[in-house]
């Protein structure tokens, strides 16, 4: 068992190594199986843990870091219900995104540096879900966060994307600081940063604990998760992130770096159960988001913006859940998520690589026809977000939706504007699913390749192409597809509502989430009827919201093709104009800041700086002159020197 | 005899060797003076290995001789090459180590 | 004759030998008279151990210095041909260094002034002998013992290094 984990966690590391030192020598196709074994294996060992796995947690210690008297962490790294669960969605799904990038990037020139990245994020991925201490997992999630921007910006030739990658980086670093803080408070408490002993310390001392520290550390915690899982007020850098290749959208910033916020939250419930505040904060920040993003999303024109706002959106459902105590929905939904965005993103990839790296949803249109597999499986990722029953998003989100709507006082209220975000997305996902596979073809003209270009070895390398007929993408990619979309029908029989009595992941989670419980008291049991009820409510909000969707663009976007002026869609379509927002407040004075600090820098600390180093230069040469290099002058000084140490000295 | 007497022999003899290193501008007589040095103190050396009743002090010597032995090889071998390079053994023709 | 005289005598003798040869070595002109004085300084040395009775020290002072680093010094000097004379003029810095190896004796004399035993306590004691020496090297100093080895070895590789012709290196010059 500890073979396994250690395995699970070294194998992305050891081919990052292997990657970037062979770089110059290892073919495409050789770093292509380097790349997905590496992931691979630590994702067979996952389900080999999976099955050898008792309910009793396993800790694998690789080696010491820090020792000492205080403060003591190794590279220890634990195996329980929750980070098994993430590692087997991390491994499994990050497997099919590699297997989609051997066919999405065998054109580009960084396809060994794509790769080298992409294992780099995996083995920080796997060091943040299972790592046992804090700090361990601070390590990975600054990994994670560097390989975000190191992807968003994988195209650097263009500013755009390296600027995509500096927000990112810079906007996360907010959040870090709070992850931070959250770290010395709860160091200062219990004395140790080991996560499970300070789960079981906090969860022993419940009663006697002061609960305005609590409230701190979980406020902390929280906005750390703000800004890795694109919460609001910091969720601007995720739709930016789309500037990457769009696997990385897939893999990073949709299916597993994004829900890290989500995993931390679930780790540390016990802080956010003893808190009835940041409890408070966390659901209304989800809910706000939900809305919000699903807002902006109504009127996007490109596909992976739509999708990004959607993962926003969907995202702020997860934060509402564990904020209302309902921490197995929320874990639910961020599996669930996971496969049918991850679905919908490589989908939309297949669809810019099909039409050469053409992103606006406005010029495509009547893709079915060249895209059979494509379509097919993005309609079933469409299904599955929009949270129309079978699908794996219909049983999560109704845990969620079901769990605020029969509780009390504002997680009601918090419920209904659920209930409306789930009619939002609906509908702006078969806006999506409209625009792009139905209707009258609208590609093939016009200017191409705005942003996703540099697939095609550097710039616009796809234009050479017959621009008329889209062809459907290769296996690599559309295998990965199939397979994601059979998860995203099936994966709603994780955890079937209660009256199925069949829910395999709340069980397997249950010890996990057993203090926050202890300490909330344990989720309501609802009647049949209230479930029932519920999910009729959504479903039939999810239907109409579809079916709005499809029937109103299905023959092609009216007079939507045409940029709005004026009132809620001018609004809409510029995303509320938050970004200008923050950059008059925010970032306008810290630049001003800024260049003012930046002048001091030079006038006074380069002054002084370099008025030193002119000092010492000078000094020296006049001392230099000393340095005639005749020995004898040398044994001079020498002998004195001698002499004078024995008189101080004797 | 005391062991006073030894130090001042030994004092002497290194002021000799230090002022003949000081004043010889020929590198042989210069390097014959670091071995009166040498000799200087281990003389120093094995006095006062005598007077505290400890071998430690001579064996240091012997230590102290074995260096010397390797010095001279060495510096004669230094010599030998820089000479080949440019045929005088004058000290004050040394000048590469100027900064 | 007693003892206690036999080493008072031997030691002036030594020393003053010691002295005189080695400001041979200092002012001769002739390198090979400088080397010839320099082996007389080494035997007087050699001689001083004796009245400390460090025998052993004493013999290998005559094997190491007066037999082989001598006879190294003298190949040299034979090698490259350096037996004109070569005493240099006299200059300020000379004059300097001349003062300051003088200021020296006495600044070396004054500062051992005061250490050890009071001057004039007899020295009894006599652990300069091959057996305490073998003993200390094999017992407590053994390291230090292998790594003199060691040094010399690699002194040696170094040595025939240096020297070799440089046709034979490879000629980089």
């Amino acid at each position: 068992m500890e073979g396994l984990i250690q395995t699970i966690v070294l194998a992305p590391f050891v081919s990052v190594a292997l990657l970037f030192l062979l770089r110059r020598q290892l073919p495409k196709s050789a770093a292509a199986v380097i790349g997905c074994s590496a992931v691979l294996v630590p994702f067979l060992c996952t389900v080999a843990a999976f099955f050898q796995f008792d309910g009793t947690p396993v800790t694998a210690t690789l080696t010491q870091w820090m020792t000492g008297s205080v403060l003591n962490v190794p590279f220890a790294f634990r195996l329980d219900q929750l980070s098994l669960t993430w590692t087997l969605v991390v491994t499994g799904i990050g497997f099919l995104i590699h297997v989609y990038s051997v066919g999405y990037m065998h054109e580009d020139p960084s396809f060994t540096r794509f790769f080298t990245y992409l294992n780099l994020f995996v083995g920080s991925m796997l060091c943040l879900v299972l790592g046992d201490s804090m700090v361990l997992l601070f390590l990975g999630w600054e990994g994670v966060g560097l390989c975000s921007y190191l992807l968003i910006g994988f195209w650097f030739d263009e500013e755009e994307n390296a600027k995509a990658g500096q927000k990112a980086f810079v906007v996360n670093r907010i959040g870090d600081l709070g992850f931070l803080v959250a770290m010395v408070l709860v160091f200062k408490q219990f004395g140790t940063l080991n996560i499970a002993d300070v789960n079981a310390m906090a969860a022993a001392q419940a009663a006697t604990l002061d609960p305005t520290l609590v409230t701190w550390i979980a406020l902390a915690l929280f906005v750390g998760c703000c800004g890795k899982s694109a919460q609001l007020p910091l969720y601007t850098w995720l739709p930016d992130a789309m500037a990457g290749p769009t696997p990385v959208s897939a893999l990073i910033h949709a299916a597993t770096m994004v829900t890290a916020g989500i995993y931390l939250v679930a780790r540390m419930s016990i802080f956010f159960a003893m808190s009835p505040t940041a409890s408070t904060v966390v659901a209304v920040v989800g809910c706000a988001t939900a809305f919000f993003a699903a807002t902006i999303g109504l009127r996007q024109r490109d596909i992976k913006k739509v999708l990004a706002y959607s993962t926003v959106s969907q995202l702020g459902y997860m934060f509402l859940a564990l904020g209302i105590g309902a921490y197995t929905a929320g874990v639910f939904h961020v599996i669930t998520h996971a496969f049918f965005k991850a679905l919908l993103f490589l989908g939309a990839g297949s669809v810019i690589h099909a039409l050469h790296h053409e992103q606006d949803a406005m010029r495509m249109g009547g893709l079915k026809k060249y895209l059979p597999i494509t379509h097919k499986t993005f309609l079933i990722g469409s299904l599955a977000l929009a949270g129309i029953a079978p699908f794996a998003g219909f049983f999560s989100k109704d845990k969620i939706l079901g769990a605020a709507l029969y509780s009390h006082g504002l997680p009601q209220l918090l419920g209904v504007f659920g209930l409306i975000t789930a009619l939002l997305t609906a509908f702006y996902t078969f806006r999506l699913y409209a625009l792009v596979f139905q209707g009258e073809e609208r590609f093939g003209h016009g200017t191409h390749g705005h942003a996703d270009h540099g697939a095609h070895g550097g710039h616009g390398g796809g234009h050479g192409h017959d621009h008329a007929k889209p062809h459907e993408s290769p296996l690599t990619m559309t295998f990965p597809l199939m397979v994601l979309a059979v998860l995203a029908v099936l994966g709603g029989a994780l955890s079937l509502p209660h009256f199925a009595h069949s829910d395999l992941l709340g069980k397997f989670l249950e010890p996990i989430f057993a203090p926050a419980y202890a300490v909330l008291g344990a989720p309501h049991e609802h009647t049949v009827a209230q479930e029932v009820g519920a999910m009729l409510v959504s479903l039939v909000l999810a239907i109409g919201g579809a079916w709005f969707g499809f029937s109103k663009f299905s023959e092609g976007p009216g007079k939507q093709a045409e940029h709005s002026t004026k009132g809620l869609p001018f609004l809409l379509e510029n995303k509320w104009f938050v970004d200008e927002i923050y950059n008059v407040l925010v970032v306008g004075p810290m630049r001003a800041l800024s260049h003012l600090a930046g002048f001091f820098d030079r006038l006074v600390v380069d002054g002084l700086v370099n008025g030193v180093a002119g000092m010492v230069r000078s000094a020296g040469g006049w001392i230099r002159m000393m340095q005639n290099g005749a020995l004898h002058t040398y044994a001079l000084l020498f002998i004195l020197g001698a002499a004078y140490l024995a008189i101080v000295l004797l | 005899m005391s062991v006073f007497h030894y130090y001042v022999v030994a004092a002497i003899l290194f002021s000799i060797g230090a002022g003949g290193f000081l004043l010889r501008r020929n590198i042989l007589v210069m390097f014959m003076s670091v071995e009166l040095m040498l000799n200087a103190a281990n003389l120093c050396l094995v006095a006062a290995s005598s007077s505290f009743d400890l071998a430690r002090g001579s064996s240091f010597a012997l230590v102290s001789i074995a260096v010397a032995a390797a010095e001279v090889g060495v510096g004669l071998a230094i010599i030998i090459a820089w000479f080949r390079l440019r045929p005088s053994v004058d000290a004050g023709d040394l000048q590469e180590l100027r900064g | 004759m007693e003892p206690e005289l036999a080493t008072t005598i031997a030691f002036y003798v030594f020393a003053l030998l010691a002295i005189a040869s080695s400001i041979g070595v200092v002012a001769n002109k002739n390198p090979v008279a400088s080397a010839m004085c320099l082996v007389a300084t080494f035997v007087a040395v050699a001689g001083l151990y004796l009245t400390l009775s460090a025998t052993f020290l004493a013999a290998v002072q005559i094997l190491v210095y007066a037999g082989a680093i001598m006879v190294l010094f003298l190949f040299v000097i034979m090698l490259l041909n350096l037996s004109h004379d070569t005493f240099e003029g006299i200059s300020v810095r000379r004059t300097m260094g001349g003062a300051v190896a003088f200021a020296f004796i006495f600044i070396s004399i004054g500062l051992l002034w005061g250490t050890g035993p009071a001057p004039g306590e007899a020295m009894s004691v006599r652990p300069g002998t091959g057996l305490e020496i073998g003993r200390t090297f094999l017992k407590d100093y053994v390291f230090p013992f292998e790594m003199a080895s060691l040094l010399l070895l690699v002194a040696m590789i170094g040595a025939i290094v240096v020297a070799r012709r440089p046709k034979l290196v490879g000629g980089d010059r």
